[in-house]
C-alpha cells in the first residue's frame, strides 16, 4: 500500500470509529504506517491491545494477500522433490557437508583410546566385505606395489612395514550403518611409511587399491595423522585373512569403509580417478569422524 | 510489529461497520522458518529413519538386537546411501534455519510473547485442567497460553539437542568432549534417537492444536494476521 493510500483510510473511516487514529510508530514494516504501538490503555492487561486503526475488508484482503506472496519462497525447497534436480542438488548437499568435515579435521587432534578392558572381544568383532571374507592372498608373494609421486616406488615386503616403529592402539571402529566396536590395532604409521618411500606429502591424497578389487582413497592430512596405520596386527596377533591379512588400513578418525582391507597398490596422487568403492555408490568421500 | 491489532470495516451507507478485528501475530521470519523447518523436519526425521534401518539396535552388533523394525515405506533415501546424502543435505538447511529463527526473534524482541518464564508457571495448573481435565477455560491476555509457551520453547530446546547430539554422532571424534558430555558415542547416539522422538510428541500435539484452533488461527502462520483474536 502506497503512502497516499492512507487519506483515503481516514476518509473511510470518518464514523470516528478509530479511537486512535494517530500514526504513532512509523517503523512497522508490514502495514502503511498506521499502525499505532501497543501502549495500553487498561493498565489491567497483561497483553495490552487496542482498537487502532481501521482497514477496508477489500484493503485487508490484498494485505493478507501480500503477506501470503510473501511466505511462497519456501516452495523453491521443492526442487528436492523434483527427479532432475534431485540428484544433483543432494549431491551438492554432501559435497559442502565433506568440504564442512574437512574444515573441522584437526591434524593433532587425537581419537579417544581405551582400556584392555573396554576392547570389544575380538569373535564379536564384525567382518564385514563387498565381495568375499577371503580373497585368498598367497602371503609368500604378497607385496605392497607403490608407485605416484614418490621418491622409491615398487614393491614393498610385509618385513619392511614391520621393521619401522609399531604402535598399537586401542581405538574405536565405526561403521557406516551406526554400530561400532573397540578394536586393538597394530602396525606402523602411514607417516612413516610415506617417509620411507620418499612421498611428496605436499600432494593431496593417497588412493589403495586391494585383493578383492575394493579401492579407496585418503586425503593427505588424514594419511600424516599420527593414529593412521599401515595395519598388520590386531590384538597382538598378525591380522586373519577375514579381518585383511596382511596389510590394512587403520584409520579411527574416519568412517569404516575407508579402512580398506587386503592392500595390495599405494599411491601418492594429485588427481582421483576413483575415490572410493562406496563413495562412488554415492556415500561420503571424507567421512571423517 | 506483533500484538498490532487492526478493526476491518467496510461502507454501510455513508458510514463504515466494523466487520471484524484482526491481530498481526508472526512476522515474516517467523512464518518462512516455522514452514522451512516444516519441510527440513520432515525430510530429517525420514532419513534419520532410513538411517536407523541400518543398524535399528543400540547394543552389540553381535549378537544383533534390533530394537524395532522400522518399515521402509516410512522412511525417506531408499536405502543407507541415499539417506545420508538427505540427512546430510538437509541438516544446513534445518539449522540455518534455527539459527535465523533464534536470532530473529532474539533481535527484534519477539521472543517475548513465546518464551516461556517463571511469570507463567500460575499458568500451568487452570491451563492443563483446561485442555486434559475440562476445566474452565482461563481468560486470555497474551498471544499465547502458559502451556503453549512451555509446548514451543521446549521445542527450541529440543532443535538445539537434535544438533548437539547429532554433531556428536556425525563427529565422535573431532567433537569428543561433546560426545563425552552425553556419555559417549552410544548415549549420543541414544539421546538422538530420543530427541527425534520427543520432537515427534511436540508435532503431534501442535497438529491436534491447530486442527482444533480453527482456519483462521491457522491463517495467520501464512498472511501473520488472525482474524477474530480471542484477545
Amino acid at each position: 500500500m502506497e503512502p497516499g493510500s492512507d487519506k483515503a483510510e481516514a476518509a473511510e473511516s470518518k464514523d470516528g470509529r478509530a479511537k486512535a487514529a494517530v500514526p504513532v510508530n512509523a517503523d512497522a514494516k508490514t502495514f502503511d504506517g498506521k499502525l499505532v504501538d501497543a501502549k495500553s490503555a487498561d493498565p489491567q492487561a497483561v497483553r495490552p491491545t487496542i482498537i487502532g486503526p481501521t482497514i477496508s475488508q477489500h484493503k485487508f484482503s490484498q494485505m493478507s494477500r501480500r503477506e501470503l506472496l510473501k511466505v511462497v519462497p519456501v516452495i523453491a525447497l521443492g526442487a528436492f522433490a523434483i527427479p532432475s534436480f534431485q540428484e544433483t542438488l543432494l549431491k551438492k548437499g554432501l559435497s559442502f557437508s565433506d568440504w564442512v568435515s574437512a574444515r573441522m579435521f584437526r591434524n593433532g587432534h587425537l581419537a579417544p583410546t581405551f582400556a584392555d578392558t573396554a576392547l570389544t572381544p575380538f569373535e564379536k568383532f564384525p567382518i564385514n566385505d563387498y565381495d568375499v571374507d577371503d580373497p585368498g592372498v598367497i602371503f609368500e608373494n604378497w607385496t605392497l606395489t607403490v608407485g605416484g609421486a614418490v621418491q622409491k616406488p615398487g614393491d614393498y615386503r610385509l618385513a619392511q612395514i614391520q621393521a619401522l616403529p609399531r604402535l598399537r592402539q586401542n581405538t574405536r571402529h565405526v561403521c557406516v550403518e551406526g554400530w561400532d566396536v573397540i578394536g586393538r590395532f597394530g602396525g606402523a604409521r602411514l607417516s612413516d611409511f610415506l617417509n620411507m618411500i620418499g612421498a611428496d606429502t605436499s600432494a593431496r591424497y593417497i588412493t589403495v587399491a586391494c585383493a578383492d578389487d575394493y579401492y579407496e582413497s585418503l586425503d593427505m592430512e588424514t594419511a600424516l595423522h599420527p593414529q593412521t596405520l599401515l595395519c598388520y596386527e590386531m590384538y597382538d596377533r598378525p591380522l586373519t585373512r577375514e579381518h585383511g591379512a596382511p596389510l590394512r588400513l587403520s584409520i579411527p578418525t574416519k568412517i569404516g569403509y575407508k579402512q580398506a582391507k587386503y592392500l595390495t597398490h599405494l599411491k601418492v596422487t594429485n588427481v582421483l580417478e576413483k575415490v572410493g568403492y562406496w563413495e562412488d555408490q554415492g556415500y561420503s568421500s571424507f567421512y571423517g569422524l | 510489529m506483533s500484538g498490532t491489532v487492526i478493526e476491518i470495516v467496510r461502507p454501510k451507507g455513508e458510514e463504515t461497520e466494523t466487520v471484524g478485528r484482526a491481530v498481526y501475530e508472526h512476522p515474516l521470519p517467523v512464518r518462512l522458518c516455522h514452514w522451512l523447518n516444516a519441510i527440513s523436519l520432515f525430510v530429517m526425521v525420514g532419513s534419520g529413519l532410513q538411517i536407523f534401518r541400518a543398524f535399528p539396535s543400540f547394543g552389540a552388533k553381535i549378537p544383533q538386537k534390533d530394537l524395532l523394525n522400522w518399515p521402509k515405506s516410512f522412511a525417506i533415501g531408499g536405502w543407507l546411501g541415499g539417506a545420508l546424502q538427505w540427512h546430510l543435505t538437509f541438516m544446513w538447511i534445518y539449522l540455518a534455519t534455527g539459527v535465523i529463527y533464534l536470532g530473529y526473534q532474539i533481535f527484534s524482541g519477539n521472543y517475548r510473547q513465546v518464551l516461556f518464564t517463571h511469570k507463567d508457571l500460575s499458568g500451568v495448573r487452570p491451563m492443563v485442567k483446561h485442555y486434559f481435565f475440562a476445566g474452565p477455560k482461563p481468560p486470555q491476555h497474551e498471544a499465547y497460553n502458559a502451556l503453549q509457551k512451555h509446548a514451543y520453547t521446549s521445542a527450541i530446546g529440543l532443535g538445539v539437542l537434535s544438533v548437539l547430539t547429532g554433531l556428536a554422532v556425525w563427529k565422535p571424534v573431532q567433537f569428543s568432549w561433546l560426545a563425552w558430555l552425553m556419555g559417549g558415542f552410544h548415549w549420543a547416539r541414544l539421546w538422538h534417537f530420543l530427541v527425534m522422538w520427543a520432537i515427534l510428541a511436540f508435532v503431534f500435539g501442535h497438529l491436534v492444536m491447530v486442527i482444533l484452533h480453527g482456519w483462521n488461527n491457522f491463517m495467520s502462520m501464512l498472511t501473520g494476521w488472525k482474524k477474530d483474536p480471542e484477545y
